[in-house]
Formats: structure tokens, C-alpha cells, sequence
């Protein structure tokens, strides 16, 4: 009457698979990129805006003045994080706010909140770069290929 | 045999059931023993805050079946985490033997299966069946951290926080008229779905094999239950078993209900529904045993779905095999 198991399945399971794809939602481009460009737009604003004070307040200028910036960001990145908001923002924005470097920073802090329970050194310290380190080994790399790329030509 | 008969028909005496908030804002709100409004259950880690939610579980069914723990001959468990601790951790506190047993999603209706079985045979009097899961513990076990600000695919689901557990009991011992006739193991089905944000897609397979079989073993049609009831296939999962089985023949459209897809008021991010091994504990034990109690249902097929994977197999581009398990309940 049925047969469901066994070894000769693959081209029923091909149609099976287009099946299910066939449920897919389609995915909301323009709504998604409103959403990751606004809040995006914004997190660059806020740099912007600390670029300008630290400038104009404090007289810093060129590495420093860049440094100072990213380093308030990664800060309120990791303040949202802790407080358990910047997974709410990200929910909504996307994109818009795992590019900036708020999300680095909350993709480096979210892990090492989670897995303090087992310990600062193999739980904490181990496990902070699972969802980072990736960025940084493929970030390292292409940056390796570029900078030989100019060297060369 | 893929499907075998209890002929002295073991008895569901009583259930404990415990849910977070986010479940208690559902239809099993009203029905449950317990209904947390902190996930973290006073406990310091998500971990015990699960083994501590599964051992009220076990303790409130054998208080709600008029029973003690000394009566009682063994404890069935199992859940989603690595190596079955939950499970593990919460029978260290008891007495009596443990069997610790895992089938994902479906571990509830094979902790049944199995009772009945030792029950049936008449090699225990009493045993307590329970599962659960908790959102935050599967979370990190088979995705991100809670606190990662990534997007949730419109397939997911969301793990249900939560236990559920049965006193189940020779026919001897008790006056309860809710009982288990037979069971029907399922094979492990699998369909070739690598996407791990598709469980129900992945599992509806074996449900629908299942369903079949049994059908098919106990010579019965899709009416003869009141309610066919599945474990965690989501909105999503439920249409798709609802085209499989009618594509063998047999029509579940008007009985079916998933307790995945009716766990959750979905407002948020939950999407296709509740999954877990608590998902089906605590609807079951809670919503659905309520109803057969009052008798508003006499005939019930529960088949819980169970994902076979792990983030190994997936990370080695593995398929999802899906299995399910089936056991009649009926009021007697």
C-alpha cells in the first residue's frame, strides 16, 4: 500500500525538496533593506556624531580620533548586549546591525555571556570567539590577499 | 511487529505538567500544575532550571495519582540535551530505577510506549513517563547564543519550555478509565531535508509513515480516532503531513491538530510553532489529557515527531531523519 523507507529514494526525495521549497515565503527584499538601512544609517550617525564631539571637544585627530570612535561603539554594542537589547534591535534591522561594529561586538560578548556557566577560562574565555572566529580568520586572510595584491601590482 | 496491542490495557492515572510564560499565555495556561513566570525556575543555570522543570513533572504526576514515590517501579525519561542529563540529572533524585531513552521530539510517545510495554507484560505495576525542554538550554546546544542579534528564518520554531510527565499503572492498581491500547514504533523515515531550520518538513515523513502503519496494522481508517494528534511538526509540518497522508489514500484534514502549531498565541517569533520534547509533553499531558478526563474525547492517536540530529551530522552536511512514534489512547 505505502512505501516510505528504503535505500531508492533520491529522485522521490528531489521532489520532495521542491516541495517543501515551494512553501519558501518569499524573502521581503525592499522591507528588509529599509529596515537594515535605517538602523544601519543610524549606528553611522551615532559614529558620525562622536567623530564630531571627540574633534571638536577633546582636539583628537587621524588613528586616535578613529580608535576613539570604534572603541565607544564596541562599548555601547556590548552595554546593549548585556542589557539584552541588541538581539531585539537585530531581530528587527537585519543586516543593518550585524555589519556595523556594534554587531562584532555583540557577536563576541552574546557567546561569552552564555557560556559563562561553564567556567571563565573553558567556558567564557574558550567559547567567546565561536560566532567571531570566523570573521576574524576569513577577515585576516582576505585582507592577507589584498595587501599581497598591492604589493605586487 | 511494528505495531503491538496492550490486551490489559495500562492505564494514564494522572500527569504533572509545568510551562514558562511564554507557553502559559497559550491554550495549556489553564491546564497546567505549575505555570512559571521566570524561565530561570530559581535556579542558576538554564540547565538545572530544565532538570528542575522535568522533576516537578515527575513528582506532581505521582502526587496527582494518589500515589507515593516508594510505590512507584520505574521512571522513563529522556530529552533533547547531550547525552540525555536532564533526564539523567533528575532521576539521581529518585529511588527508584530510570531508563533514560531519546528519540528527539518523539522521546514522550516511546517513554509511553515503552511503560505500557512493561506494564502490558506485567513486569512493573507503576511507572512515571516524562520529557521536557527548555528553550534557552536547546538554543545553545543547537544554535546561537540567546543574545546574538541574527534573524530567525520564517520556518523556525520555538523550543517549548517546559515538562510533562504520566503516572502510568497496571488496570489493577487504579480506577482511571484513560488507557493505552496499542503502540505502533516507528522506522526512521528520511526524506533527504538538510535545512535544520525545517524540522517540520523533515519530521512530517515519519509522521505520516507511522500514521499509516498503524492504520494499516490495526485495520482501522483515519476516522475512527477523534483526534490525531502530532508533536512538534508547526503550521508548516502539519500541512505538509496533511498532503502526504492524503497522497496514500487516507484523509487527516479534519482531526488532525499539531500541539506545536497550538501551543503558542504566535506574536513574536515563534512562526511555525512550538517544538521539543516538552512541546508534546506538556500539551499532551496538560490540554489534551484534561479533555479525555472530561470525556470529550475518547479515542486518541497521539504521534510525536522526533528530528534525529545533531550539530554534527548537520555541520557534516547531513540529511534530517525524522521518526515517529504512535500510541492509542482511549477512554475505556
Amino acid at each position: 500500500m505505502y512505501e516510505m523507507t528504503g535505500k531508492n529514494r533520491d529522485n522521490y526525495n528531489k521532489n520532495y525538496i521542491a516541495y517543501v521549497n515551494s512553501f519558501d515565503p518569499p524573502t521581503q527584499h525592499f522591507k528588509n533593506c529599509f529596515r537594515a538601512f535605517m538602523v544601519g544609517g543610524l549606528i553611522c550617525c551615532i559614529g558620525q556624531f562622536l567623530r564630531i564631539i571627540f574633534e571638536e571637544v577633546f582636539g583628537l585627530y587621524g588613528d586616535e580620533l578613529a580608535g576613539m570612535v570604534s572603541v565607544v561603539l564596541i562599548f555601547l554594542g556590548t552595554l546593549l548586549t548585556g542589557f539584552g537589547v541588541y538581539d531585539r534591535i537585530g531581530r528587527y534591522a537585519g543586516a543593518g546591525s550585524i555589519v556595523p561594529i556594534t554587531g562584532f561586538a555583540n557577536s563576541v560578548a552574546s557567546p561569552a555571556m552564555e557560556f559563562k556557566t561553564e567556567g571563565l577560562v573553558y567556558g567564557m574565555a574558550a567559547k567567546m570567539f565561536i560566532v567571531a572566529g570566523p570573521i576574524i580568520v576569513y577577515g585576516v586572510l582576505a585582507g592577507t590577499i589584498v595587501g599581497m595584491l598591492y604589493l605586487f601590482l | 511487529m511494528q505495531t503491538i496491542f496492550f490486551k490489559k490495557q495500562p492505564r494514564i492515572v494522572a500527569t504533572g505538567t509545568i510551562a514558562g510564560p511564554k507557553e502559559c499565555a497559550g491554550v495549556v495556561g489553564k491546564c497546567v500544575d505549575k505555570a512559571l513566570l521566570d524561565d530561570m525556575f530559581e535556579e542558576s543555570t538554564y540547565e538545572k532550571a530544565e532538570c528542575k522543570m522535568l522533576k516537578y513533572a515527575v513528582q506532581q504526576a505521582i502526587i496527582n495519582a494518589n500515589s507515593t514515590e516508594e510505590e512507584v517501579d520505574m521512571l522513563i525519561s529522556g530529552d533533547l540535551l547531550n547525552q540525555i542529563i536532564s533526564a539523567s540529572f533528575t532521576a539521581r533524585d529518585f529511588d527508584f530505577p530510570f531508563l533514560g531513552v531519546y528519540s528527539a521530539c518523539a522521546t514522550l510517545a516511546e517513554s509511553f510506549a515503552l511503560a505500557a510495554t512493561l506494564i502490558d507484560g506485567g513486569y512493573q505495576r507503576r511507572i512515571v513517563a516524562a520529557t521536557g525542554s527548555h528553550f534557552s538550554s536547546a538554543e545553545r546546544q543547537y544554535r546561537y547564543p540567546l543574545e546574538l542579534g541574527n534573524t530567525r528564518p520564517p520556518q523556525a520554531q520555538w523550543t517549548v519550555t517546559g515538562a510533562g510527565g504520566a503516572f502510568i499503572a497496571d488496570m489493577g492498581t487504579t480506577n482511571s478509565n484513560i488507557a493505552i491500547t496499542s503502540a505502533t514504533f516507528g522506522r526512521v523515515v528520511d526524506f533527504g531535508i538538510t535545512d535544520v531550520n525545517n524540522m517540520g518538513a523533515a519530521m512530517a515523513p515519519a509522521a505520516c509513515d507511522t500514521i499509516l502503519a498503524h492504520l494499516k496494522n490495526t485495520r482501522q481508517s483515519a476516522k475512527a480516532y477523534d483526534l490525531i494528534l502530532t508533536g512538534d511538526l508547526g503550521a508548516l509540518g502539519s500541512r505538509i503531513l496533511k498532503d502526504l497522508t492524503w497522497e496514500k489514500g487516507v484523509d487527516i484534514a479534519n482531526n488532525h491538530v499539531d500541539c506545536g502549531e497550538i501551543v503558542y498565541n504566535v506574536i513574536e517569533d515563534e512562526f511555525q510553532g512550538g517544538s521539543g520534547a516538552g512541546c508534546s509533553a506538556v500539551v499532551f499531558n496538560s490540554y489534551i489529557f484534561d479533555k479525555l478526563k472530561r470525556g470529550e474525547l475518547k479515542r486518541v492517536l497521539f504521534v510525536a515527531t522526533g528530528a534525529l540530529l545533531s550539530t554534527v551530522s548537520s555541520g557534516q552536511g547531513e540529511s534530517i531523519p525524522g521518526i515517529a512514534h504512535a500510541i492509542s489512547i482511549e477512554v475505556v
